[in-house]
């Protein structure tokens, strides 16, 4: 298990107390049925805190639903979800290329939305679902739309192709016959040095046939 | 890029939310986080603390009442642009919502933070100033009504005090027969807005109209001079090409890397034309 992240978390400054504080007691409590947890007390305090719990700047245990399976983490409350995945869940087929929204490598699925991962703070997923390109093979077989993007040479260096995946998946998900353009606007974040675009477009087409 | 350490707040109500904005000065807000979290990676922003209020219910949903939309400042630009009400009675808001970034950032972005944040290049602005928006803010020492035309006062600022969170967007509904759409020229890899024109007419000949932009200055604004030059009007391609080619004029407008400012006067006379031009 790589764990790249915890190191240079660690390596990040202390703000001592902070004037908020006096609210970390109300820490061990739940927010929806994400359960935050202190160190050691894993996962045990499941009542309704009275106020708003509040937590950091240290670690905190959390539960994360990802790709149908109950997850116990530590994180920072700083941690994005891209971090939460790659470097502590070792899910590191979700790709961190520009690392600020700007392109879609990082796309992951909350509550069955695409959404950004490197932009979404890992505390901010609550009870809601994370289906992450590792997710969306089935019973060891890939998604058609995987198999597309491998006959129609839809990849090239690879980087944006798990991002391009999940938002072309997410399409055809919603919409039985697509048309190119609604390719296009599916994947208008994904961004792509590459320039495998076209590719991308036939792939998601054919797949879109061969899933009716 | 890592952002600083941060305490994180997740308030379950929203007055719960206004005790801990008003007790710490440097606590900071977090609605989708899809600009405050790019700002804090990049440490031009760094709070001692964010309140999480994306998942606050009474932020949430879009309802619909007689004379009126009321839009939780929580509600995603995903769920603005898919309403089916505001679709039919105001699609400058639904075509709007639909033009800002992609998917993704449509999935968490708020429209709260989205006027909260006040970027000059943000979608929002013009369709709210044309619809004769109100916003409503609230803080711990009571609640207060700011209308879209006072709210937005420059580059990044707002009327909004440190201690106030948006709580929803109240847009009026126009007369039957209104038509209205928003249009503009997106940065290609953002989408932001270079010039975003959004417009609304009702009656012919014209007895009301609004026509209002966003990304042409660092303020949005509604234009006087187009308004003027169609009211009492019928719509036609003469009448709408007079008055665009009026767009802007006397405004200080904005020059940067994406666009000189003679060049953002020329993008919103097309994209006047262009919006009043769909609503014929
Ligand atoms: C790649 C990318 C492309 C984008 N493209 C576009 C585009 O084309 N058009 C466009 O208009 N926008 C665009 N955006 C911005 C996007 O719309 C953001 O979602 C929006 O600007 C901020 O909303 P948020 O909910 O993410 O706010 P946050 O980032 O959480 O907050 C932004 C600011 O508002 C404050 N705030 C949040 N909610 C409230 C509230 N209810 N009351 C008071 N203050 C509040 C926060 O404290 C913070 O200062 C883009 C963003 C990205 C990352
Ligand atoms: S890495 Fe998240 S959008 Fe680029
Ligand atoms: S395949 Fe290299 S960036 Fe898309």
């Amino acid at each position: 298990m790589k764990k790249n992240s915890k190191k240079s978390h660690a390596e990040g400054h202390s703000k001592g107390l902070s004037r908020r504080g006096f609210l970390r007691g109300a820490g061990l409590t739940t927010a929806g049925t994400v359960v935050f947890t202190t160190g050691v007390q894993a996962f045990e305090a499941h009542t309704q805190p009275a106020k708003g719990t509040s937590f950091g700047p240290g670690s905190i245990g959390i539960e994360m639903k990802v790709n149908g399976r109950m997850q116990s983490l530590t994180v920072e409350p700083r941690t994005t979800l891209a971090t939460a995945l790659r470097d502590h869940l070792s899910l590191t087929g979700t790709k961190v290329v520009c690392d600020r929204g700007s392109c879609s490598a990082c796309t992951v699925f909350i509550d069955g939305k695409p959404v950004n991962a490197c932009i979404t703070m890992a505390l901010d997923v609550g009870d809601r679902e994370v289906i992450t390109i590792e997710g969306i093979a089935r019973n060891g077989e890939l998604h058609p739309v995987q198999e597309a993007f491998i006959e129609h040479d839809a990849s090239q260096c690879g980087y944006c192709t798990p991002g391009m995946v999940m938002s072309c998946v997410h399409l055809l998900e919603n919409e039985e016959n697509p048309s190119l353009e609604d390719v296009k606007a599916a994947t208008r974040g994904n961004l792509c040095r590459c320039g495998t675009y076209p590719h991308v477009f036939k792939a998601t087409l054919s797949a879109a046939e061969k899933m009716k | 890029m890592i952002p600083s350490q941060v305490n994180f707040h997740k308030p379950n109500s929203l007055s719960e939310a206004l005790d801990l904005l008003s007790g710490n000065q440097d606590a900071k807000l977090l609605a989708g986080g899809h600009s405050l979290i790019p700002l804090m990676k990049l440490r031009l922003n760094e709070p001692d603390s964010v309140i999480s209020i994306g998942n606050l219910a009474e932020l949430r949903g879009i309802s619909d009442s007689d004379g009126s939309f009321k839009i939780g400042a929580g509600t995603t630009h995903s769920e603005i642009a898919m309403h089916q009400g505001l679709r039919q009675v105001l699609p400058v808001i639904t075509q709007a919502a639909a033009s800002i970034g992609d998917i993704q950032v449509r999935n968490f972005g708020t429209i709260g933070g989205s006027i909260a944040h006040a970027d000059p290049a943000a979608d929002w602005p013009g369709a709210l100033l044309a619809s004769g928006a109100t916003l409503d803010l609230a803080s711990q020492s009571g609640q207060r009504k700011v209308a879209a035309s006072d709210f937005f006062q420059g580059f990044f600022s707002t009327a909004l005090n440190g201690d106030e969170i948006i709580t929803a967007i109240i847009i009026p509904k126009p007369p039957a027969g209104t038509r209205s759409g928003y249009l503009k020229f997106a940065q290609p890899a953002s989408r932001f807005a270079i010039v975003g024109c959004a417009a609304l007419v009702s009656g012919d000949p014209i007895a009301e109209i609004a026509v209002a932009f966003n990304g042409v200055s660092d303020t949005p604004f509604r234009d006087a001079g187009v308004e003027g030059a169609l009211k009492g009007k019928t719509l036609s391609e003469e009448v709408i090409a007079k008055a665009a080619s009026m767009a802007a004029d006397g405004r200080d407008i904005l020059s940067d890397h994406h666009a000189s400012s003679a060049y953002r006067h020329h993008l919103a006379r097309i994209y006047a034309k262009r919006t009043l031009n769909s609503l014929m």
